[in-house]
């Protein structure tokens, strides 16, 4: 049911764990549900330093958090914003119809994460 | 290494069951309803089949009737037993423990208007008489329960809860799905007990046949109609291979039975045993002993069973989940649920389920690899304080 691409990816997930001197953090989902995935960057100038996942969910989920930091690693903020769940999927080489809501959970967290990041910019203005 | 743990999903077909087979998949291929030697010669071998199955069962054989598999015996029982019963007794009452077989065939019927109670279980999965009692009504039509559960292997009481139902009121009809039950333990067809399901390929049979136990005088209309078959309860062209299949696996565990189920369980122990002393915040789901011999069923903090399954695989070790993400749906396995887990504990479920083709060196790998797996998926989760070593308090 999984594209070779997905197995890879939860078998040997990129930029697994917390960053350390995060200044951004999302967390989306819910342990109720079976998702939960935590998002932290370090975002510097505008872009995206340093970025690391922890999910508890299937493999799936643990795939997509761990493809979505490879795409938006290095990115000024707004293209991570423009990453969008299909491209997720896309980048997967597909996921069954019902695991979408996965690369869904995995935008969600990267746009958390900068929501979080720009609340606590404003806060220090 | 390659080990499979699955045996509860499907088993390998056994060779004396193959070997009894390929004849009537190769020259013997008549059609055993035909006149002439060749399908008379099936026509023989269907009625031998049969009366080796119901022995092995302890039934008459013209009370075992040849299914596509358990789906559909338990189809039938239940939807022929509310057609039987008329409008007096709509009611239907099943255990909270029930394969998606029974229960999303009781819960059609709910939508066609008949009135469905399901039975509680204890937090081992077990069924008690009172529950089971406290739920039946006057118009109530067929009771169902499992004889042992596919999702945490507890064995019921079926006997002691098919004589509670029948001593209350003698015209319900008791239906057991005995489909992880039959060939593994001894199964009790006692005469409180009306119907019993069971399948081939979860005893070294082959996929695509099953049975149907319809005790002598209980009327239960035909699920399929056709050319007459079955004498009449069940019609399409005998699947004789399949019948003779599911009969010599049937004879062949029923023969071995003590020697298999003293291995098995052995080494379902070592499993269990090592599994929960190798990994913490690990617990057995299920009963400790009344449990199906090759039964192991596990629930990990702070990791999710569907990862636990693909990890498992990419090392060598075939299992399965009952958690949500295994299958389509949001919600973890209602079985899971009904012994009483939160969400959050059933979404790390594993089951693992062991034949006697197993060994005790396959048992040390499959803990030593489900300890590797267990500690780096909860190094991944959000739900685990790696600092401390324990599952986050939404356990």
């Amino acid at each position: 049911m999984y594209t070779d691409r997905v197995m890879e990816h939860f078998n040997n997930p990129r930029n697994m764990g917390e960053v350390e001197d995060y200044n951004a953090e999302g967390t989306v989902g819910n342990a109720k549900c079976g998702d939960i995935m935590r998002m932290t960057m370090r975002i510097e100038n505008g872009v995206i330093e340093d970025v690391k996942f922890k999910t508890f969910g299937c493999g799936a989920a643990v795939a997509t958090s761990s493809i979505a930091t490879e795409m938006v690693l290095g990115k000024t903020v707004e293209e991570a914003l423009n990453l969008t769940n299909y491209a997720v999927v896309e980048a997967l080489e597909g996921l069954p119809p019902q695991k979408i809501h996965c690369s869904v959970l995995a935008e969600e967290a990267i746009k958390a994460a900068i929501a979080n990041y720009r609340e606590n910019a404003a806060n220090l203005t | 290494m390659f080990v499979y743990c699955d045996n509860a999903a499907t088993s390998p077909i056994c060779k004396p069951a193959l070997d009894a087979m390929t004849p009537w998949l190769t020259e013997l291929y008549g059609n055993a309803s035909g006149v002439y030697k060749m399908a008379r010669d099936a026509k023989t071998a269907l009625e031998n089949a049969r009366r080796t199955a119901a022995e092995c069962l302890g039934v008459a054989p013209n009370t075992f009737y040849f299914t596509s598999g358990g789906t559909e015996s338990d189809n039938w029982a239940l939807k022929s037993a509310v057609e039987a019963a008329g409008e007096t007794r709509r009611h239907i009452a099943i255990s909270a423990g029930e394969h998606h077989a029974v229960l999303h065939t009781a819960e059609s019927l709910k939508k066609k208007g008949h009135p469905l109670t399901v039975v509680p279980v204890d937090p081992y999965g077990l069924i008690h008489p009172k529950a089971l009692l406290k739920a039946l009504r006057p118009d109530t039509a067929i009771v169902s329960v499992i004889y042992a559960g596919n999702e945490i292997g507890t064995v019921q009481p079926i006997a002691e809860l098919a004589r509670a139902v029948k001593e209350k009121d003698k015209n319900i009809l008791f239906h057991t799905d005995a489909v992880q039950a039959a060939g593994h333990i001894q199964t009790e067809l006692t005469p409180d007990i009306d119907m019993a399901s069971i399948s081939a390929h979860k005893f070294g049979g082959p996929k695509g046949v099953g049975a149907l136990y319809i005790k002598s005088g209980v009327k239960l209309p035909p699920l399929l109609h056709g050319g007459g078959h079955e004498r009449g309860r069940r019609s399409t062209t005998e699947n004789v291979a399949g019948a003779v299949g599911l009969a010599a696996a049937l004879e062949h565990m029923t023969r071995n039975r003590d020697e298999f189920s003293r291995k098995v369980t052995a080494l379902r122990e070592r499993l269990i045993e090592g599994v929960l002393s190798a990994v913490p915040y690990s617990r057995l789901t299920g009963h400790r002993e009344r449990r199906l011999p090759g039964h192991a069923s596990f629930v990990f903090a702070a990791v999710e069973g569907e990862l636990l399954v693909c990890r498992l695989d990419c090392k060598g070790v075939a299992a399965s989940s009952g958690s949500a993400c295994s299958t389509a749906s949001l919600d973890p396995s209602h079985v899971l649920l009904a012994i009483g887990l939160s969400h959050e504990e059933a979404h790390g479920s594993l089951r693992l389920t062991v034949s006697h083709t197993n060994t005790e060196e396959e048992m040390d790998f499959v803990v030593q690899t489900i300890k590797t797996v267990v500690e780096s998926c909860r190094q991944m989760s959000p739900l685990w304080n790696a600092k401390k070593g324990e599952p986050l308090n939404v356990y």
